[in-house]
C-alpha cells in the first residue's frame, strides 16, 4: 500500500472518504473568512439566498483590512453595514480597523496544523505555512460556506518542494518564492497543491514560510502547505499557548514530481513588470531608478521583515518615499517595542499598520504613471498599485530597505 | 446546451487586476462593472464585448479572488469564455454567476480573433467557422450542476430548500 500525502490526509478527514487526486469532493470546513472588501459582497449572496442562518459561528472570521482606514464614504458604508451583521449574528471573531490584515489574523489566533481553511481572498494560502490545507475563493462560495459548512473542490495533485541548506545573510523567504517562480513560472502548478519539506526546520522560520505560502497562489497553486515540524508546533506554542496536534505525510507517499531547492545558492532576485514570475537577479536590475518603496503586506509584513528593514535603514535616510505596514497590531506593536519603527520612522518613512491599502492601490500611497516602485507585496500585474503606467518590482525586505535609502535597486552591500 | 458567437482572442495569464481593477470593487452592480471591464488595456472593450465568446491562454483570471471579474465579463454580453486553463478561482466565480467556462488545451492556435464558433457545453465539442471541430472537456459535477441551477444563489435555495 502506497502512503498518503499531507493533501490526501487532510482532504480525507474533511471529507469522511478515501481520496485520489482528481477526484471531486465535499469537504467539512474548519475556518471561514472574509474581509470587509468582499465581506459586503458575501453577505448580499447571502441574503439573496432568503435565509441568511450561519451554520457555525465559532468557525467564522471577519477581519477589516482592505479599506482600512476606510478612505470615502461608501468603504466607510461597507464596513458600517458588515459590522452591524456581525452585531446583529453574534459573531464573536470580529476583528474591526486596525486589528491587522486578515491572512496575519488567521495564522495568529485561529488557523491549526491540519485544518480546512477557506476565505475570500486569493491569499488564504497564507495559512498553508501552518500546514493548513487552505485556499482562497470568491465571495459566492463563501457565502455558501457560511451557511453551509461545507464546500466541493478537486483533490489536487500532489508536488513535493525540499529545502536543503540553509539562506545567505539578507535572503529570506521571498528569495525562495521568487525562485520557484523563476524556475516554474506562474501557471505550472495550476492544479496542483505544493507540498514543502523542509530539511533542517530551524534553517527556514515561521516567518519565511508564512511570505512563501502567502505567494502559493501567485504560483496558481491549489495550496501550498509547509509540512508541520518543531518550527510549526513552536510557533503555536508560542502565540497561542498549547501544543497543536500535526499531520504530516506518510515516507512513503507519492508526488507527482518533486524538486529541490538548495538554499545557500539562492540570489537576491525581484520580479519585474509587469508579471509576477519575470524573475531577474538584483544584478540585472541594478541601478534602476526608484521613486517609491513600500514594505509591507500579508506578504512582508511581518517581525522579521521589520528587523531586516531596521537594521538596513538605522542612522540613514530615504531616498525614493517609503511606505510600511506591519501586517497587524500585534506585529506593530512589537516591532515598536524593538525599536524598528523609531528607526523607519527616522529614516523618513511613513508607518502604519493593518491595512492592504497601498497593495492593492486602494489608497495610503497610490502610483502615478510612469513611477518606478519596489513593493515587498506579491502582485506586479498592470495597474496593481495605482497608475497601469506604474512600472513595479517585487522583491524582498533586504533589497526593499536598501532601495529606499538609496534611490535605486542595489544590495544591502552597496549601502552597509 | 449550445453556445454560438463570435471570437475576442486573449492572451495567457490574463489577471483579474486587468479584467476589473480594485478601484470598482466597491461595487457589485452588474451594469457598472460591464464598463469598466478590462478599461485598462481597452476603454472600448464593453462595447465590443456584447455577444462575443473569449477565447485566451493559460491560467485566465489568476490572481485575485474578485468575483467582480466574472461578474463584469458576464455582464458586459460575454457568452463565455474558452481557455487552455483557468486560475482556479475564476473558474468557481464564473460557474456560480452562470458564466459558462470551457477548458480546452490547444485552443489557442487553432482559433482567431473574428472568428464564429460554436460550443457544447456539456460535451465540450467546439465547432469553429462552422467547419472544423476541436474536442474540449465539456462541464461536468458541481460544476454543471451549479451552471444548470443558474448560479449559486439558485443553487442553494435548491439545496436549503428555501
Ligand atoms: S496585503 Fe495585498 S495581497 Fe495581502 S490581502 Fe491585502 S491586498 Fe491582498
Amino acid at each position: 500500500m502506497v502512503g498518503k500525502t499531507l493533501t490526501e490526509k487532510i482532504l480525507e478527514r474533511a471529507s469522511g472518504r478515501v481520496v485520489s487526486p482528481g477526484d471531486v469532493i465535499e469537504v467539512a470546513v474548519d475556518v471561514v473568512a472574509f474581509h470587509d472588501l468582499t465581506g459586503y459582497h458575501v453577505i448580499e449572496v447571502m441574503e439573496k439566498t432568503g435565509n441568511v442562518k450561519i451554520h457555525n459561528i465559532d468557525s467564522l472570521v471577519i477581519a477589516f483590512d482592505h479599506l482600512v482606514p476606510p478612505p470615502d464614504v461608501r468603504s466607510a458604508e461597507i464596513q458600517q453595514h458588515i459590522r452591524l451583521f456581525a452585531r446583529k449574528h453574534g459573531i464573536k471573531n470580529f476583528h474591526d480597523v486596525g486589528f491587522g490584515i486578515l491572512h496575519q489574523v488567521l495564522i495568529e489566533r485561529y488557523v491549526l496544523p491540519g485544518q480546512v481553511v477557506m476565505a475570500a481572498d486569493s491569499h488564504t494560502t497564507t495559512s498553508g505555512a501552518l500546514g493548513a490545507f487552505a485556499q482562497g475563493l470568491g465571495a459566492s462560495d463563501i457565502a455558501a460556506i457560511v451557511l453551509t459548512g461545507r464546500t466541493w473542490l478537486t483533490v489536487p495533485q500532489p508536488f513535493k518542494i525540499k529545502l536543503t541548506g540553509a539562506l545567505k545573510e539578507w535572503r529570506t523567504g521571498k528569495e525562495v518564492a521568487l525562485e520557484i517562480l523563476r524556475v516554474f513560472k506562474a501557471d505550472y502548478f495550476n492544479g496542483m497543491s505544493i507540498e514543502v519539506f523542509v530539511d533542517n526546520p530551524q534553517s527556514f522560520p515561521m516567518d519565511y514560510r508564512v511570505t512563501v505560502a502567502n505567494m502559493g497562489i501567485e504560483m496558481n497553486a491549489d495550496t501550498l502547505m509547509f509540512v508541520p515540524d518543531s518550527v510549526t508546533v513552536n510557533y503555536v506554542k508560542t502565540e497561542r499557548g498549547f501544543e497543536p496536534k500535526t499531520i504530516t505525510p506518510d515516507p512513503d507517499a507519492e508526488y507527482v514530481d518533486e524538486y529541490t531547492i538548495e538554499l545557500d545558492k539562492v540570489d537576491f532576485l525581484v520580479a519585474a513588470p509587469h508579471s509576477v514570475d519575470n524573475v531577474k537577479s538584483v544584478r540585472d536590475v541594478w541601478g534602476t531608478e526608484v521613486d517609491y518603496v513600500f514594505i509591507g503586506s500579508c506578504t512582508n509584513g511581518r517581525l522579521s521583515d521589520f528587523e531586516i528593514a531596521a537594521k538596513i535603514m538605522k542612522g540613514k535616510k530615504v531616498k525614493s518615499r517609503c511606505i510600511a505596514v506591519p501586517a497587524s497590531w500585534n506585529v506593530f506593536r512589537k516591532a515598536m517595542e524593538l525599536g524598528y519603527i523609531q528607526t523607519l520612522v527616522e529614516a523618513g518613512c511613513i508607518v502604519t499598520y493593518g491595512t492592504c491599502g497601498p497593495c492593492i492601490g486602494g489608497h495610503f500611497g497610490i502610483a502615478a504613471p510612469g513611477e518606478v516602485v519596489v513593493s515587498t507585496s506579491n502582485r506586479n500585474f498592470v495597474g496593481r498599485m495605482g497608475s497601469p503606467q506604474a512600472k513595479i518590482y517585487l522583491s524582498g525586505p533586504a533589497i526593499a530597505a536598501t532601495t529606499a535609502v538609496s534611490g535605486k535597486i542595489v544590495e544591502p552591500g552597496d549601502v552597509m | 446546451m449550445i453556445i454560438e458567437g463570435r471570437v475576442i482572442k486573449l492572451g495567457d495569464k490574463i489577471d483579474t487586476d486587468v479584467i476589473i481593477p480594485a478601484k470598482h470593487l466597491k461595487y457589485t452592480d452588474p451594469q457598472y462593472l460591464a464598463q469598466h471591464v478590462f478599461e485598462s488595456i481597452d476603454p472600448e472593450f464593453y462595447k465590443k464585448a456584447n455577444g462575443a465568446i473569449i477565447v485566451a491562454g493559460k491560467v485566465f483570471g489568476m490572481g485575485s479572488s474578485r468575483e467582480q471579474a466574472a461578474i463584469a465579463i458576464k455582464a458586459a454580453g460575454v457568452k463565455a469564455v474558452v481557455a487552455e486553463s483557468f486560475a482556479r478561482i475564476f473558474y468557481r466565480n464564473a460557474i456560480n454567476n452562470g458564466l459558462p467556462v470551457i477548458i480546452c488545451p490547444g485552443i489557442s492556435k487553432e482559433v482567431r480573433d473574428g472568428d464564429s464558433i460554436k460550443i457544447d457545453l456539456v460535451s465540450g465539442e467546439v465547432t469553429i467557422n462552422n467547419s472544423k471541430k476541436v474536442a474540449c472537456k465539456g462541464l461536468s459535477g458541481m460544476a454543471l450542476e451549479i451552471l444548470m441551477s443558474g448560479g449559486i444563489i439558485e443553487y442553494l435555495k435548491k439545496i436549503r430548500k428555501v
